[in-house]
């Protein structure tokens, strides 16, 4: 029988759908989410399925949808807040960082924010400074938020899911490279099912050396284990973090154990990025386990910038993840 | 010589309405049960000397960090939240302590929770700016000011979708009304016709800014065109008056027929935070606004009413004072939290 292959961007319809379904709390809101399906279409479709209600169009003001969210969330609803570009949640960024991150911890417990705010973030489309940035890190160094960031349709749908049922306030980077790209569609199972947050996947599996990544750097870094292994029969292995937060550090300690080098992915730029974060942890607990310098390949540090030429230079590519991982091998 | 507000005189008519800032409003407050109207009283001297005693707390070092006193604004928030029911969300502000007793907070825990003991309603997490008490709708007082609003919003959204019925009572300072979120946040709930009052309460000072200089309107209420909302600015210090328009916006908000912006005029008697100089206004002004302090002109209304005997007054704030004494025992007596407790709660 034929598997049902579907895109990364129909995989996170699926998961709103399918939880909408079943639960009446879930509603999604944000700018153009209903007839115009969302800026990138992920939402195309919902406003018939579910009515005005659930699929509730916004004006221009993203601090007061992540506001309403959060207050709704606080009162017993499970929404999902649509921030068009990453870029954007820099407007909502009190009531993220300083409100639905906080209200548990400084209400000492008694109370949750079951909340989704889900963007779609990275660059490569040439859109430049604004809307192109990787603000993960942002997010990331809060506490009281969950982030997560699939790099494949299976992953999106069961991140989803399980970060909708979760109680607790979660930024959901989706990549606009992943959306659409045929070159990503991937089996992904009809039923609901959730991926528990928190948990790295091994993506690839290989001996000699460790590619730690996200997103669309996951893929970029499969591409690379490719012609890495024709090339040189070199092999890599590939550990998708999936959560940023909490982070699965056993499973990138436990990968060392076999290769014993860390190269660390990121299409942020690299100054207090999020992987200084696990390269920070790795030199902690996990030092004796490495036989050579961890080293991150990442965005330079500087805007995203419009023109194509240099987009493709401050953006991590395969040469560069190829070259970074020939240096922490001792074959460059 | 205390004034006695010139609308509690009219309240008093035998009409059963008044009229406010262009409203004709029924006049509920007659109606109430003398309990009820004894128990504002009450509520306003518990907010009077829990703030006291605060500022004490605040002298001796026992309270850190930073406060903001409700001391002169009682009658808005005792006012609003006696007119609306129990079941009814609050959101609360910078200067939340009046909000969380009016909401009928217990005031031991409250004060345990100033001191940073682990018997807190926050288990010492929070302190004076983030009391909150969901489970009896008071969904938090907030250390940025105008951070309520669009939580407030939310609720309200809450309460359309699935808690029909139930509204959203949103206190703000006039600070809080320059902010952003207000603008997005008033937006949202008008076209979305969400259940809640929005409750401006206008004490003349954004910190050290003179609402005069930081607006270009007279009046915030005049925000409402701005939305296609109703709106009125109504006398804070008044409790009849407050209690009148939010009862009757209460009922309006209840019929589905959207939000209102009520802007209260008042005056906080203490600096904005214990280290306020207060170099921006004169004693004198100070002055002229301790003559119109809301607790005598309403506990006078009553006395000659013959609802309250002087004595029962008396009865009634020595009560009060015992009261507290026993929340200052409980809060002294607490022990601080585990330090091994700081990383729980950050996530469910």
């Amino acid at each position: 029988m034929l598997k049902r292959e579907i895109t990364y961007l129909e995989a996170i319809r699926e998961a709103m759908q399918q939880v909408m379904k079943k639960d009446n709390d879930v509603y999604l809101i944000g700018e153009d989410v209903a007839e115009y399906g969302g800026a990138f279409g992920v939402s195309a479709g919902m406003l018939e399925e579910f009515g005005k209600e659930r699929v509730r169009n916004t004006p221009i003001s993203e601090d007061a949808i992540i506001g309403v969210a959060t207050g709704s969330a606080v009162t017993g609803m499970r929404p999902i807040a649509e921030i068009m570009f990453s870029d954007f949640i820099t407007i909502a960024m009190d009531e993220i960082a300083n409100q639905a991150a906080k209200i548990r911890y400084m209400f000492g417990g008694k109370a949750k924010v079951p909340m989704v705010i889900r963007a779609a973030g990275g660059g490569g489309t040439g859109a430049a400074a604004q809307h192109s940035q990787s603000l993960e890190a942002l997010v990331a160094h809060i506490p009281g938020l969950k982030v997560v960031m699939p790099s494949c349709p299976y992953d999106a749908k069961g991140l989803l899911i399980a970060a909708i049922n979760d109680d607790n306030p979660v930024i959901f980077i989706e990549h606009k490279l992943l959306y659409k790209n045929k070159k990503y569609i991937q089996h992904v199972p009809e039923e609901i099912y959730e991926i528990p947050l928190g948990l790295a996947d091994i993506k690839r599996k290989g001996k000699d050396i460790t590619i730690v990544a996200t997103s669309l750097m996951v893929q970029k870094s499969f591409e690379v284990a490719d012609v890495l292994k024709n090339e040189s029969h070199i092999e890599c292995e590939v550990v998708d973090l999936r959560t940023l937060r909490p982070l699965d550090l056993d499973t990138v300690l436990s990968s060392l154990e076999k290769t014993g080098r860390l190269v660390c992915v990121e299409e942020a730029c690299s100054f207090g990025g999020y992987m200084g974060e696990v390269a920070a942890q790795v030199a902690e607990k996990g030092f004796d386990l490495l036989d050579a310098p961890i080293l991150r390949v990442a965005g330079k540090n500087c805007p995203v910038p419009y023109s194509l030429v240099l987009e493709q230079e401050m953006i991590p590519n395969t040469e560069r993840i190829k070259k970074g991982v020939l240096q922490v091998l001792n074959m460059a | 010589m205390v004034k006695k507000m010139e609308n509690i005189e009219k309240s008093k008519q035998k009409t059963g309405y008044t009229v406010i800032d262009g409203h004709k409003i029924r006049n509920y407050f007659k109606e109430l049960d003398p309990e009820i109207k004894i128990a504002m009283l009450k509520k306003m001297y518990e907010i009077r000397h829990f703030e006291d005693q605060t500022e004490q707390f605040i002298i001796r070092g026992q309270i850190h960090g930073t406060c903001h006193l409700y001391v002169g604004e009682e009658a808005t928030a005792v006012g609003a939240i006696y007119a609306v029911e129990k079941k009814d969300y609050i959101t609360s502000t910078h200067r939340g302590h009046g909000h969380c007793i009016a909401k009928g907070a217990n005031i031991d825990i409250m004060m345990a929770e100033l001191l940073g003991k682990k018997t807190g309603y926050c288990k010492g997490k929070g302190g004076s700016m983030h009391i909150a008490d969901v489970t009896t709708g008071n969904l938090g007082a907030n250390g940025i000011v105008g951070g309520s609003i669009d939580i407030a919003t939310g609720a309200g959204l809450t309460c359309k979708i699935k808690e029909k019925g139930k509204i959203v009572v949103c206190f703000f300072g006039d600070g809080a009304a320059n902010r952003g979120n207000f603008h997005g946040a008033l937006n949202m709930a008008s076209i979305w016709d969400l259940p809640v009052i929005y409750i401006c309460e206008n004490n003349i000072y954004g910190m050290s800014m003179p609402v005069k200089e930081a607006f270009n309107i007279s009046k915030i209420s005049d925000r409402k065109f701005s939305y296609g909302i109703e709106g009125l600015t109504i006398d804070g210090n008044n409790l009849v008056e407050v209690y009148n328009t939010v009862h009757h916006f209460a009922d309006y908000c209840r019929a589905g027929k959207g939000p209102v912006l009520i802007e209260c005029l008042t005056y906080r008697w203490k600096g904005h935070s214990k280290s306020d100089a207060q170099v921006y206004r004169s004693r004198e002004e100070v002055k002229s606004w301790m003559e119109k302090d809301p607790i005598p002109g309403y506990r006078e209304f009553l006395i000659d009413d013959g609802i309250l005997t002087e004595e029962e007054d008396r009865k009634l704030e020595g009560e009060v004072v015992g009261e507290l004494n026993q929340a200052i025992k409980f809060a002294e007596e607490s022990p601080f939290p585990d330090p091994g407790t700081v990383e729980e709660d950050v996530y469910a």
